[in-house]
């Protein structure tokens, strides 16, 4: 900083947060939190198998159409028409099959595009890492993309394999959520529910409704619905100077393609696979402020909302308050410090004397690689939004934030994808976290750990830190191996921020987020094999761990509350589990992110 | 309590029990004794691996741009010491137990027994050999370890009782001090609750004809040696939890300092390429060790079979010995309490509180006629009903031979099942020309009495005994031969000073108390009123106190309960936590899973908290422990990275000596064991407040406190490493 005193320009020349920036983070954060309730009560009534209860004969109708699937895919229901429940065993088993089956036709559709019909730009058949690559993010609930949408990806593959990954992987997250609060919630059960039930009403009742509302308002603010293929227009003013082979550029070739329908669903179900390669920066991906709200709205909207869904289903909201306050404490104050950071602005540029402020008209703080039509405060609130819950779509370049800026987002990620999360596996992830803060908690006051009068047992425990453990494992391993071997060396900046790069990416890949950092080139055959390979195992990984959790929970007598039981929906019990899941990323990463950001950062300040 | 072997108020570190911890610990560093304990056996394979780095440097193959060998040295040493703290921890609470151990043991000395011939005492006989002179029975001479179940032997006056078992002849007074430390001598006898004997105990006066219940090995007093030495290391579900997270930790750990190794050679790449000149070299394997060492949880790793072997101690410092650790942990967890109302809730004895007069008899007449009716009775009721009198009416004690006359001295009646009554018969006198009856009792005995005696049974006596039943007292009648009701005694259960305190205590604890009684319904409310207690079982059967175990059960209550009887036995053996009372009956103490030698029904109070004190002591240092990290990361990882990225240094707030920063953590890591020890051992204080606010006070102790502690402990340590200052 020393430096800066004596730079030539005076000071002040950072910076600060605005009132109409705090103003726009609380009005979201207001209309966030109204929502809860309503989509949480109704959630909980669809995974209880109550949705048919829905007035105006909709219940009726999608009733018909619920038994309907059932009845042509074969699932097993009982006299009353309703679905068979099972263990905790046959269920996983479900999940998975169904997870591969997505797989598979996810790859398939790629390698067989240039084949199949809807391909209005002739896009030829994917190269095969990055189909394998593509196939798992988008089956696992990360849509990391490896690849450019509009350059790649078929109408077809991006409606057909993308679209309906994007609702059937967010189906799977609270199909799995469902169970694991049935284990929860259910005495001396031998069942946690169906999978195919919860995936299909999932489906029918919350996603498809939501995502289409959604759309609806994206194509009013101007994303684009059509099956036309990309088109040539004529610019206003030639590009001049020419390009490198000196001829004047007079046209631009525009994408088109059916993407708001994927994108409601990319924002609802916490995938963040863009139809366009800049995925929500792109002006027909995202072009108003309404649709930057809209979508950063639905980013957190279903996570944030589950917690509510969880109260209702264990008959204990306050267990819900508890939870989604542990996600608020520390989502809050990370995202006040992004923006705040990100308002800053850059100490390199300020030291030319360039007057970051912001004014009217003038958008202040740190704008390489933002939009000017969203400024710092929407593009953190973005960059926080989503990668607090596992989306991973963007607004803007992470790459580019203020070095502390860039660290918010990367370690929301490590934090293991808890702090809402994804659709359903935030939630999850974050019961897992209450296991551990339960049992040390219990200790703590004397108490066999017990959570909603289950007692917590090494069962419990053993897969709890399996399902901590796992995505550390993999960011660190992943980013040491990919660190050591020259495969791994694609970043684009030397030093520190290139070791960023790497981190963010298995940090990404591997709590099942899908966010870029850009700058690092992924579309390698290392890449696409090593991040796909992060992604399903920190996916299956905990999934199945997560329903073993539930089917050893069901099973368990409920021991009764008395003064002498740690009660779970107080302000401690809340302080604790923020403390837990704040020490453990903080443990697990720390030297880590020392040599990445936090050294860029240093050495900005002190040059 | 006067205990032989308690030391609880001798200091932690007794130079008797340090002394032989040292060396224990140091044999304690067989590998094969470590990997029971993955996280000190992380620590023991880095320290040999440091160690080895040292004297690779001191041949010069050490690490490019390392320490120098000497510095390595020394943290080597400290790696040592933190495996070594932790050997000598545990071994200071094996030697806490060893010592009590020891003096169990003098009293197991080999004792020479006498043998009944079998065949000479079948079972069932005991009843007609009852007179038989004991000098006539046939007898061998055996070695007391030789006897094996079922056995019977004779013990007579200053003998030792040679195993545990069941008294089935004879009345003696038993000195039972080598195992309670209560030297009062206590009575067993044949039949009843208080008929079985504990090995090693001695008869003091009589006789007694014993059966052994145990085989050699597995006597109480071996099972009390082995749990105090701490020998059962059977860990219990809870336990193995805290050791998934410690060893999930350590994994985690293990990864972020193993691959910081890579990233740090990427660093130093980096560095090169953009300046060929830079000194930057990769981080060394004794930095990452020394982090790693500092970073997993050594602190609670390091105590954790102290504070195991430390809660077993503690509940033998109470004098009780439990006979699994599961059941020590489960006492933290009771939610329901069974205690007996009489011992417990109440004295064993009725006190009479009260007399009614009634049919215009004054008040004075009937104490008198009470008194005098009582002067013989030796219970602990008649005796109060004197004491009454004197007090209310000042009627002093006279001499039952003064009341006769003409050497016709006045009969005393005892009291009888069948009769249900005692009283007097006073002899013809100038007082009592006719002579004078007088009977106490139940109020149908003496109704039945006064009807047989030609008179009418009393409305108003009926009406003050349902009055006196509802407070919760026992109504005595009284009455005279004449078939008149002179009154009603009232004789109260006097519950305990300060029970209803303790009860209080128990449900901020969140622990309901059901009193057992065998009283009606009607005096159980009015005693459970005045206790304090949540609910009550009247009338209780041994049916019937099972079932109600059974339903608290179902309900996912652990329950608690003490029992002394045979009849207890099924309760005793349903209840989660069950306490056999020493003074009971060998089927109770099997059926039970601890025993308490002093045979206190409130001592479960106690051992819920020593149970709960046990997790919160495991809870508060893992908290601690963990807390710790925060710390050790802004004193290492500058220091560890100064080469590469000198700008670290900001980081660096405690302004460390870069070069010992790691070192001083290294120390601060070590030394944190052994200023733990006391905690460990005592445990931490329990205090009966609500779970939450509990929570709140431990977090900001352990957790707060551990992130604060290290900050100025490793300063302190760095800046005496400094003044030292060998490692140049």
């Amino acid at each position: 900083m020393n430096t800066l005193a004596s730079a030539p320009v005076p000071a002040p020349t950072l910076a600060a947060i605005t009132g109409a920036g705090v103003l726009q983070l609380l009005i979201y954060l207001a209309v966030l939190l109204a929502l809860v309730k309503p989509l949480g009560w109704f959630m909980a009534r669809v995974l209880e198998g109550k949705a048919g209860e829905a007035p105006l004969g909709l219940g009726r109708a999608l009733g018909l159409l619920e038994r309907g699937i059932y009845a042509i895919c074969g699932v097993r229901t009982n006299a009353e028409n309703r679905p068979v429940e099972t263990g905790w065993k046959p269920y996983a088993a479900g999940i998975l099959v169904f997870n591969a089956l997505g797989f598979i036709a996810v790859f398939a559709l790629q390698r067989l595009q240039h084949m199949l019909p809807a391909n209005p730009a002739g896009l030829g058949s994917v190269e095969a890492s990055s189909a394998f690559n593509t196939a798992i993010s988008f089956a696992t609930n990360t849509n990391w993309q490896g690849y450019g949408g509009e350059s790649t990806m078929s109408y077809l593959t991006q409606m057909l394999g993308l679209g309906v990954q994007n609702v059937l992987s967010a189906a799977t997250g609270i199909a799995v959520l469902a169970a694991l609060i049935r284990g929860l919630a259910r005495r001396s059960s031998a069942t946690i529910g169906n999978c195919w039930a919860d995936l299909t009403r999932v489906t029918l009742y919350i996603l498809l409704p939501l995502s289409a509302v959604l759309a609806l308002a994206l194509v009013s603010q101007g994303v684009v619905q059509t099956f036309r293929g990309p088109q040539e227009v004529a610019l206003i003013v030639p590009l001049s100077p020419a390009t490198s082979d000196g001829v004047a550029v007079t046209t631009q070739t525009i994408p088109l393609g059916p993407a708001a329908s994927q994108i409601a669903i990319k924002q609802l179900g916490t995938n963040g696979g863009g139809f366009f390669n800049v995925n929500s920066a792109h002006p027909l991906e995202n072009p108003t402020a309404l649709s930057n709200f809209l979508q950063a709205l639905a980013i957190l909207l279903i996570p944030a909302a589950l917690c509510w869904t969880f109260g209702e289903m264990v008959r204990d909201r306050r267990q819900g308050w508890a939870v989604l306050a542990a996600m608020l404490v520390i989502f809050v104050p990370l995202l006040t410090a992004a923006y705040a950071l990100e308002a800053r602005g850059n100490p390199a540029i300020a030291a030319f004397g360039v007057d970051t402020t912001a004014s009217l008209g003038e958008l202040g703080g740190n704008m390489e690689g933002k939009e000017a039509r969203f400024g710092v405060v929407n593009s953190a609130l973005w960059a926080a939004a989503t990668t607090a819950a596992s989306n991973g779509s963007v607004n803007s370049m992470h790459d580019s934030f203020t070095p502390l800026g860039g660290l918010i987002p990367m370690w929301l990620m490590q934090l293991g994808e808890v702090v809402f999360g994804g659709a359903g596996s935030g939630l999850y992830g974050m019961l897992m976290f209450v296991i551990v803060a339960v049992f040390v908690a219990g200790l703590m006051v004397g108490r066999a750990p017990e959570y909603l009068g289950k007692k917590i047992e090494p069962f419990e425990m053993k897969m709890a830190m399996v399902c901590v453990l796992v995505p550390c494992a993999i960011v660190l391993v992943g980013t040491a191996v990919a660190v050591l071997i020259p495969e791994g060396n694609t970043t684009s900046n030397p030093g520190p921020h290139g070791f960023s790069q790497i981190l963010y990416a298995f940090s990404s890949a591997g709590n099942n987020n899908g966010s870029a950092f850009a700058g690092l080139a992924a579309n390698t055959p290392f890449y696409n094999i090593a991040l796909g390979l992060a992604m399903w195992f920190s996916r299956f990984w905990i999934i199945v761990p997560v329903l073993a959790v539930a089917g050893s929970l069901a099973a368990k007598r409920v021991s009764p509350m008395t003064s002498g039981t740690l009660p779970t929906h107080t302000p401690v019990f809340v302080l604790m589990l923020v403390a837990v899941v704040v020490i453990v990323g903080a443990l697990t990463f720390v030297p880590a992110l020392a040599l990445g950001p936090v050294v860029e950062h240093l050495q900005l300040v002190s040059k | 309590m006067p205990h032989p072997t308690t030391h609880a108020s001798s200091s932690i570190f007794n130079p008797a029990i340090v002394r032989p911890a040292i060396g224990s610990a140091l044999a304690k560093l067989d590998p094969r004794v470590q990997i029971r304990n993955p996280v000190m056996f992380v620590v023991w394979v880095v320290s040999v691996l440091t160690t080895l780095l040292a004297v690779a440097g001191f041949v010069g193959k050490g690490e490019a741009g390392g320490y120098s060998p000497t510095l390595v040295l020394v943290i080597a040493l400290w790696l040592w010491f933190t495996v070594l703290f932790a050997n000598f921890a545990e071994a200071m609470a094996q030697g806490r137990g060893k010592a009590q151990a020891a003096s169990l043991r003098k009293s197991k000395r080999d004792v020479t027994a006498r043998k009944v011939r079998t065949g000479l005492w079948a079972r069932g006989t005991g009843e007609k050999q009852r007179a038989t002179d004991i000098g006539t029975l046939k007898t061998e001479s055996v070695s007391g370890a030789t006897l094996r179940k079922d056995d019977i032997v004779l013990v007579q006056a200053g003998d030792i009782i040679p195993g545990d078992g069941e008294v089935i002849e004879g009345v003696a007074s038993v000195n039972e001090s080598a195992v309670t430390g209560e030297s009062a001598p206590v009575i067993r006898e044949a039949g009843g609750d208080r008929s079985s004997v504990v090995g090693g105990t001695q008869v003091l006066s009589d006789w007694l004809i014993v059966r052994i219940a145990a085989d050699p090995g597995s006597s109480f007093l071996d099972r009390m040696i082995a749990m105090v030495e701490g020998a059962k290391r059977q860990k219990t579900p809870n336990e193995i939890a805290l050791d998934i997270l410690l060893a999930a930790l350590t994994i985690t750990f293990l990864l972020a300092c193993a691959t910081l190794l890579p990233y740090s050679i990427y660093a130093v790449t980096q560095a090169k390429a953009a300046d060929a000149g830079t000194t930057a070299s990769p981080i060394t394997v004794t930095v990452l060790v020394a982090l790693l060492v500092c970073l997993i949880p050594t602190t609670i790793g390091g105590l954790l079979s102290a504070i195991r072997i430390a809660g077993m101690d503690r509940l033998v410092q109470a004098n009780v010995i439990a006979t699994s650790g599961r059941a020590v942990e489960a006492a933290g967890d009771v939610d329901v309490l069974l205690l007996d109302k009489t011992g417990t809730i109440t004295f064993g004895n009725r006190m009479a509180s009260a007399f009614y007069s009634v049919d215009g008899t004054t008040a004075e007449q009937l104490a008198d006629a009470a008194q005098i009716s009582s002067l013989a009775d030796e219970t602990p009721e008649g005796r109060s009903i004197v004491v009454l009198a004197k007090q209310k009416y000042n009627i002093r004690e006279r001499d039952m031979h003064a009341l006769g006359f003409d050497d016709k001295p006045a009969s005393f009646v005892p009291f009888t099942a069948n009769t249900r009554m005692s009283g007097v018969d006073l002899p013809v006198s100038t007082r009592y020309p006719q002579g004078r009856q007088i009977r106490k009792g139940s109020a149908d005995a003496i109704e039945a009495y006064v009807s047989r005696m030609g008179g009418t049974p009393s409305v108003q006596a009926r009406e003050i005994v349902n009055e006196v039943s509802k407070r919760g007292s026992t109504p005595l009648v009284v009455a005279d031969g004449s078939g008149r009701t002179l009154g009603v005694i009232e004789l109260k259960d006097i519950v305990k000073g300060g029970i209803a305190e303790r009860f209080a205590e128990l449900r901020r604890m969140g622990i309901k108390t059901v009193m057992i009684t065998g009283d009606n319904p009607v005096t159980a409310a009015a005693i459970a009123a005045e206790a304090g207690v949540d609910d009550f079982l009247a009338q209780a059967t041994p049916e019937a106190k099972l079932k109600l175990i059974r339903e608290y059960q179902q309900g996912g209550r652990l329950v608690a309960m003490t029992g002394d009887g045979t009849n207890d036995a099924p309760a005793l053996a349903q209840a989660d936590v069950a306490v056999a009372m020493n003074s009971g009956t060998q089927a109770a103490k099997e059926a039970g899973n601890m025993v308490d030698l002093d045979s206190n029904p409130t001592k479960l109070i106690e051992i819920v908290r020593i149970g709960k004190q046990l997790l919160m002591t495991r809870g508060s240092l893992t908290t601690f422990s963990i807390a710790n990290d925060v710390a050790k990361y802004f004193a290492i990882i500058p220091a560890a990275f100064m080469s590469t990225y000198p700008a670290l240094g900001t980081l660096n707030i405690m302004r460390l000596n870069p070069e010992t920063a790691i070192l001083s953590s290294v120390v601060f890591n070590a030394l944190i064991i052994v200023m733990l020890i006391p905690l460990a051992l005592r445990g931490v204080k329990y205090r009966p407040v609500e779970a939450s606010r509990l929570l709140g006070h431990n977090l900001l102790v352990y957790g707060v406190g551990g992130l604060i502690v290290p900050f100025v402990g490793i300063k302190v340590i760095d800046v005496l490493v400094n003044l030292l200052a060998f490692w140049n």
